[in-house]
C-alpha cells in the first residue's frame, strides 16, 4: 500500500483499546520510573557503615590503655592489634600472624606480642623474633589525637 | 499549562523552528531499515553511562591505596550498588559491541558515501574514543588482571615508532603501571574523554539530523531509488526505538542479576604476571594477532609491523569515503565489500582465539 | 694490624699433646727439592706478596707463593679466611719462624708443619679454648667448642683411634674458614646439612659404621629442607640444631620431645601431658619421630589421624582396641570440623562472588580456621574430650560462617524476584509501546 503511515488513529481502534493502552503505558512506565528513582535515591544516601577503604580507625581512648597492655581492633576488613608499651608509646600492628594467619595477641609477662597457634614471637616493632613466622608483622601507623588514638595505613 | 510554558520558552529562544524539524524528520522505510536502530542503541548505552558513571563517582576513590575497596565498597555496602556497577560494566561492552555493529552496517550500507563523509569520520573518531574509554575505564577497579592488561597495552602504546615511547610514558605517568597511571586513566575516563567524546558526539547527531538518513543503493549497484516509503521519527520511529531501549534496559538489569561482573583480587606490584591476562574483548584481536607475528620480518620488528598493521587497517576505514570513489558513484566495488568481510573475519577468529587458545 | 702471639715464637711451649714430637722427616727431602726448585722459579718472576700491608716480611708466605703449585693453594685460600683478617699469621697454627730465611724457618721448636687429623682439634683449641686468647679478637665467641667435642661420637671415636671421623677442618675448613653466619661458610645453616652429608651421605665412607646413610636425601624431601634449602627460611631446623655441632650426638629416646620442642613448643606441651608420652619412653619408642620420623618429616595432614589408610594411629592400635577407639573418634573430630570450615568458606566464598556483602562474616569465620588450627596442635594430648573442647567450638563458628554465606545468597534470591518488578514493568511498556505503534498505523507495526 503506497503512502505515508500517518499518526493518525486506525480504523480499528476504539475508546476502550486506547485506554487499555494508555493504562499498561502509564502503569509501566510509572512502576518502571518509580523503582528507578528509588534504587537512585537508595544509593545516593550514604550509607551508615563506614566505607571499608577509609585508610584510618579510632582503636580506642588514651585512658583506656594501661601501660603494657594490648588490644585488638578491627581494622577494615582485618586484625589490628594496639599496644601500649611500658614507656608509655603507642605500636599498632597488622594482628594477621605472617605463619598461618592466626589472629596474635599481646602477652604482658613478656612484653611482647605472640602467636597462641604456633608459638609464634613478634617483638615490640612487629618483628618475628622466635618461631615459626617467616616475616614481620606488617606495621601501621599511630597517632594520638586530644583524647583518641587513631590507627592508619603505613604510608 | 504546558502550552504556556512552551510559549514563554519559545518567545525567548524561537525553539519552535526545532521542534517543527523534529516533527517532520522522516525515516526511510526499506529492507536494510532496521540497521538504523543501531546508532540509537549505542546512543542509549552511552546515557547509561553517563548516568552510572555519575553515581559511581559518587562513592569512587581513585588512588592505588583505595581504589580496590572503594569498589569493593560499592558493590558490597552500598544499596543497589551492585546494580549500578554491573550495569556500568556491561553497557560499556555492549555499547561497543553495538558501536562496531553500527560501523559495519553503515560500511556496508556505504552510507560514508558523499555527503556523509565527516559523518563517517567523526563516527570512527567515537569509536576510537569509546575504546579508549573501554581501555582507561578497564583499570580502575585496581584489580589483578586490569593491572597487567594495562601493562601490556601500555608496552605496545609504547611500540609505535617515533612517538609511541613519549605516548607511553604519558600515558603511565612515569616509567611503570602505578597509582600515577590510576589517577591519570581516572582524570582521562571521567574528564577528558567525556568533553571530547560529548563534542563530537553532537556534531555527529548534529550531521545526521542536518543530512537525514542515507539510504542504500542496490545490490546490483547502479540505481539509487527515492525511498518508497517513509515513516516519521515522531512519533513511529521513536516509539519503535524505545522498544528497543527498554529491552536493552531489562537486558542489563538481567544481566546485572545474573552475571554479575566481577571483582577479582587487587593488586600486588610484586606478585607476577597470573596466567592468562588479556585485555578487554574489543582488543583481543589486537592483542592476538600480535602474538603470532615473529619476533622479526624483513629485518624489522615484529610488533611495530602490527602496530603499523593496525594503523593502516584504522586509517583505510577512516578514509574509506575518499577511497571509495566508485560509492559515490552509486556503484559497488566489490574490494570494499571483501575489505569489510575480510576485516570482520579476522576480528571474530583473533577474538575466539583469544577465548579458546590464548597461548 | 699484627696481633702479638703468645702461641708462637721462641717463647712458644708445645701445649697438651705432644706437637713438638710430630715427624716432619719422610716430607722433608721433598720440601728441600721442592723449595730449591722454586727459588730458581722465582728468580724470574716478581709476584706481588699476599699480605697484608705493613707486615714484616713472612717467609712461610713468601717461600710458599714463590714455590707454587699446591704449596701456594693455601695463599690463595687464606684470600677468604677470618683468621687472615684477624691477623692470625701461618706460624700461629702452624709453628716455625717467619722472619728465619729458608729452611731455618722450620728448624725451631714447635714446629707442627702439616697436624695429622688426630692432632687438629687439640691444635684448634690450643686458642679457641681460651677465653683470654679470644677475647682479644671475638670477646662474644665461645670457648667450649673442644670441650664438646669430646662428649661427641666424632670426639669419642677420634680418641679411640678412628681418623675417619669429623674433625675441626672436616665441617670449617682449613685455610678459608668464615663465621657461620656468612653464607658461604660450610657451616652456615643453609649449608650445614650438605657439610655433614660429605661424610653421611656417602655410603662407601661409612661402610663400617653401620649407620643409615640416607639422612641428607631424607631431609632434602622434608618440609624442614625444603624450607631451609629451597626457602632459605632460617627458622628451619637442620642437623645441627638437633643433633648438636660440636657435641653432635643423636637425641636420646627420652629427650626427642625436648628437642622438636625447641620449636614445637605447644606439640611438646601436649605430648608430654599425654599418655603416650609415658608409654613410648617405657617401650624406647623414639617420641615425636613415632609418627613424624625424623629426617623425612613431611607436611601433615589430617588424614594421619584417624584409623583410614593413611592414620598412624593403627600402625599400632589393633581394630577394636581402646586406642583404635579414641583414634577413630579424634580423626572424625578433626575430618568433622575441617569439612565444617571448607563448607562454610565454601559457601561464604560463593555469596561474595555473587556480589553479596559478607565482609563482617569473613571477619569473623577467620576464628573458625584458628579452631581448626589449634584443634590439630590439641590432638597430640591424645584424649578426644579434650580435643572435643577445640573442635566444638570451631565447628559451631564454621556453621555460623555457613549460615551468614546462606543468608547471603537467599538475600540474592530476594533481588531476583524484586527485580521481576521493573522487568514487568518494562514489559508493560514495551507492550502499550508495541500496541500504540500498531493502533497509529493502522495494524502495519
Amino acid at each position: 500500500m503506497e503512502g505515508r503511515p500517518t499518526g493518525g488513529t486506525g480504523a480499528r481502534s476504539a475508546p476502550g483499546r486506547r485506554g487499555f493502552i494508555e493504562l499498561i503505558l502509564g502503569g509501566g512506565l510509572l512502576t518502571l520510573l518509580g523503582s528507578m528513582l528509588y534504587s537512585v535515591v537508595r544509593y545516593v544516601i550514604p550509607p551508615k557503615v563506614a566505607d571499608a577503604g577509609l585508610a584510618s580507625v579510632v582503636a580506642g581512648k588514651v585512658k583506656d590503655f594501661a601501660l603494657n597492655s594490648g588490644k585488638i581492633f578491627r581494622f577494615g576488613n582485618r586484625p589490628g592489634i594496639l599496644v601500649r608499651t611500658q614507656g608509655g608509646e603507642f605500636r599498632a600492628f597488622s594482628a594477621i600472624c605472617t605463619h598461618l594467619n592466626c589472629t596474635v595477641q599481646y602477652r604482658s609477662d613478656l612484653e611482647h606480642i605472640w602467636c597462641a597457634c604456633h608459638n609464634g614471637h613478634f617483638d615490640l616493632v612487629g618483628k618475628n623474633i622466635a618461631g615459626p613466622p617467616p616475616r614481620p608483622l606488617d606495621p601501621l601507623e599511630v597517632v594520638v589525637r586530644g583524647e583518641d588514638v587513631v590507627v592508619s595505613k603505613k604510608a | 499549562m504546558w502550552r504556556a510554558l512552551f510559549d514563554w520558552v519559545d518567545s525567548r529562544l524561537q525553539i519552535a523552528p526545532v521542534l517543527a524539524f523534529l516533527r517532520h524528520k522522516q525515516v526511510p522505510v526499506h529492507r536494510h531499515f532496521y540497521w538504523y536502530y543501531l546508532g540509537g542503541i549505542t546512543l542509549f548505552l552511552f546515557a547509561i553511562q553517563v548516568a552510572t558513571g555519575i553515581l559511581l563517582l559518587l562513592y569512587y576513590k581513585p588512588t592505588a591505596e583505595a581504589a580496590f575497596e572503594s569498589v569493593q565498597y560499592i558493590i558490597t555496602k552500598v544499596p543497589f550498588g551492585w546494580l549500578v556497577r554491573s550495569t556500568h560494566s556491561w553497557a560499556a561492552n555492549l555499547m561497543i559491541f553495538t558501536a562496531f555493529l553500527h560501523l559495519f552496517s553503515v560500511f556496508f550500507l556505504k552510507s560514508y558515501r558523499p555527503p556523509r563523509e565527516m559523518t563517517w569520520m567523526s563516527g570512527m573518531v567515537l569509536l576510537f574514543l569509546a575504546m579508549g574509554f573501554g581501555f582507561s575505564g578497564y583499570l580502575l577497579p585496581w584489580n589483578e588482571l586490569a593491572f597487567f592488561a594495562t601493562k601490556v597495552g601500555t608496552d605496545i602504546t609504547g611500540a609505535v615508532p617515533l612517538v609511541g615511547g613519549f605516548m607511553k610514558t604519558f600515558l603511565r605517568g612515569g616509567e611503570d603501571v602505578t597509582g600515577t597511571t590510576l589517577t591519570r586513566f581516572f582524570g582521562i575516563h571521567v574528564a577528558v574523554l567525556p568533553m571530547i567524546f560529548t563534542s563530537l558526539l553532537v556534531a555527529h547527531l548534529l550531521m545526521v539530523q542536518r543530512q537525514g538518513m542515507s539510504t542504500p543503493f542496490t545490490s546490483e549497484g547502479h540505481t539509487v531509488p527515492t525511498p518508497s516509503r517513509e515513516m516519521p521519527f515522531f512519533p513511529n520511529f521513536f516509539l519503535r526505538e524505545a522498544v528497543l531501549w527498554l529491552g536493552t534496559l531489562a537486558l542489563l538489569l538481567y544481566l546485572s542479576i545474573f552475571l554479575p561482573w566481577e571483582l577479582g583480587v587487587k593488586v600486588d606490584p610484586f606478585a607476577s604476571a597470573p596466567a592468562g591476562i588479556r585485555p578487554e574483548w574489543f582488543f583481543t584481536f589486537m592483542s592476538q594477532s600480535l602474538k603470532y607475528i615473529p619476533g622479526t620480518v624483513l629485518g624489522m620488528d615484529g610488533e611495530v609491523l602490527g602496530i603499523l598493521g593496525f594503523g593502516a587497517g584504522g586509517a583505510f576505514l577512516l578514509l574509506v569515503p575518499f577511497l571509495d570513489w566508485w560509492a559515490g558513484k552509486g556503484r559497488r566495488h566489490p574490494f570494499f565489500t571483501w575489505a569489510g568481510i575480510g576485516i570482520i573475519a579476522f576480528m571474530l577468529t583473533m577474538i575466539t582465539l583469544a577465548y579458546v587458545k590464548p597461548y | 694490624m699484627r696481633v702479638p702471639d703468645p702461641c708462637v715464637g721462641p717463647g712458644f711451649t708445645p701445649g697438651r699433646g705432644g706437637r713438638g714430637a710430630i715427624r716432619a722427616v719422610p716430607a722433608a727431602p721433598i720440601l728441600a727439592a721442592a723449595v730449591v726448585l722454586g727459588l730458581l722459579v722465582a728468580g724470574r718472576e716478581a709476584r706481588a706478596l699476599d699480605q697484608p700491608a705493613g707486615e714484616k716480611p713472612d717467609t712461610c708466605v713468601a717461600c710458599h707463593q714463590a714455590v707454587g703449585g699446591p704449596m701456594a693453594k693455601p695463599l690463595e685460600d687464606r684470600k677468604a679466611d677470618v683468621h687472615a683478617t684477624k691477623g692470625v699469621s701461618c706460624a700461629d697454627c702452624h709453628g716455625g719462624d717467619p722472619s728465619r730465611m729458608d729452611m731455618d724457618s722450620m728448624k725451631v721448636k714447635g714446629f707442627v708443619g702439616r697436624p695429622s687429623r688426630r692432632d687438629v682439634p687439640r691444635l684448634c683449641a690450643r686458642c679457641h679454648s681460651d677465653g683470654a686468647r679470644m677475647r682479644q679478637t671475638n670477646p662474644a665467641l665461645r670457648t667450649d667448642q673442644f670441650a664438646q667435642y669430646q662428649t661427641s661420637i666424632h670426639g669419642k671415636r677420634l680418641a679411640g683411634g678412628d681418623t675417619k671421623v669429623a674433625v675441626c677442618t672436616d665441617c670449617h675448613g682449613v685455610h678459608s674458614i668464615l663465621p657461620a653466619n656468612h653464607v658461604q661458610s660450610r657451616v652456615h645453616p643453609v649449608r650445614v646439612a650438605d657439610t655433614c652429608g660429605r661424610c653421611h651421605g656417602d655410603a662407601e665412607y661409612m661402610k663400617a659404621y653401620k649407620i643409615p646413610t640416607d639422612q641428607l636425601a631424607l631431609y632434602r624431601e622434608s618440609v624442614h629442607g625444603e624450607l631451609l634449602l629451597k626457602r632459605q627460611d632460617l627458622a628451619a631446623p637442620t642437623c645441627s640444631k638437633c643433633h648438636g655441632n660440636h657435641g653432635a650426638f643423636p637425641p636420646e629416646v627420652t629427650s626427642i620431645a625436648g628437642v622438636c620442642g625447641q620449636c614445637h613448643v605447644i606439640n611438646k606441651d601436649l605430648f608430654l601431658e599425654s599418655r603416650h608420652h609415658t608409654v613410648f619412653d617405657r617401650m624406647k619408642l623414639p617420641e615425636c619421630v613415632t609418627c613424624h620420623s625424623n629426617h623425612k618429616i613431611v607436611r601433615t595432614s589430617d588424614d594421619m589421624v584417624g584409623v583410614g589408610e593413611k592414620g598412624i594411629c593403627i600402625r599400632c592400635h589393633a581394630a577394636g582396641s581402646p586406642g583404635y577407639k579414641a583414634a577413630d573418634q579424634m580423626g572424625k573430630m578433626i575430618a568433622g570440623l575441617s569439612a565444617a570450615v571448607h563448607k562454610g568458606e565454601a559457601k561464604l566464598a560463593e555469596a561474595e562472588r555473587a556480589g553479596m556483602e559478607v565482609s563482617d562474616a569473613k571477619y569473623e569465620f577467620q576464628n573458625a580456621r584458628v579452631a581448626l588450627i589449634k584443634a590439630r596442635n590439641e590432638v597430640h594430648v591424645f584424649a578426644p574430650d579434650r580435643l572435643n573442647k577445640v573442635v566444638g567450638p570451631g565447628i559451631e563458628l564454621a556453621e555460623k560462617g555457613f549460615r551468614a554465606g546462606q543468608e547471603a545468597l537467599e538475600e540474592l534470591g530476594y533481588r531476583k524476584q524484586w527485580s521481576l518488578i521493573p522487568l514487568a514493568a518494562i514489559l508493560a511498556v514495551v507492550v502499550g509501546l508495541v500496541l500504540q505503534i500498531r493502533r497509529m498505523e493502522g495494524g502495519r507495526g
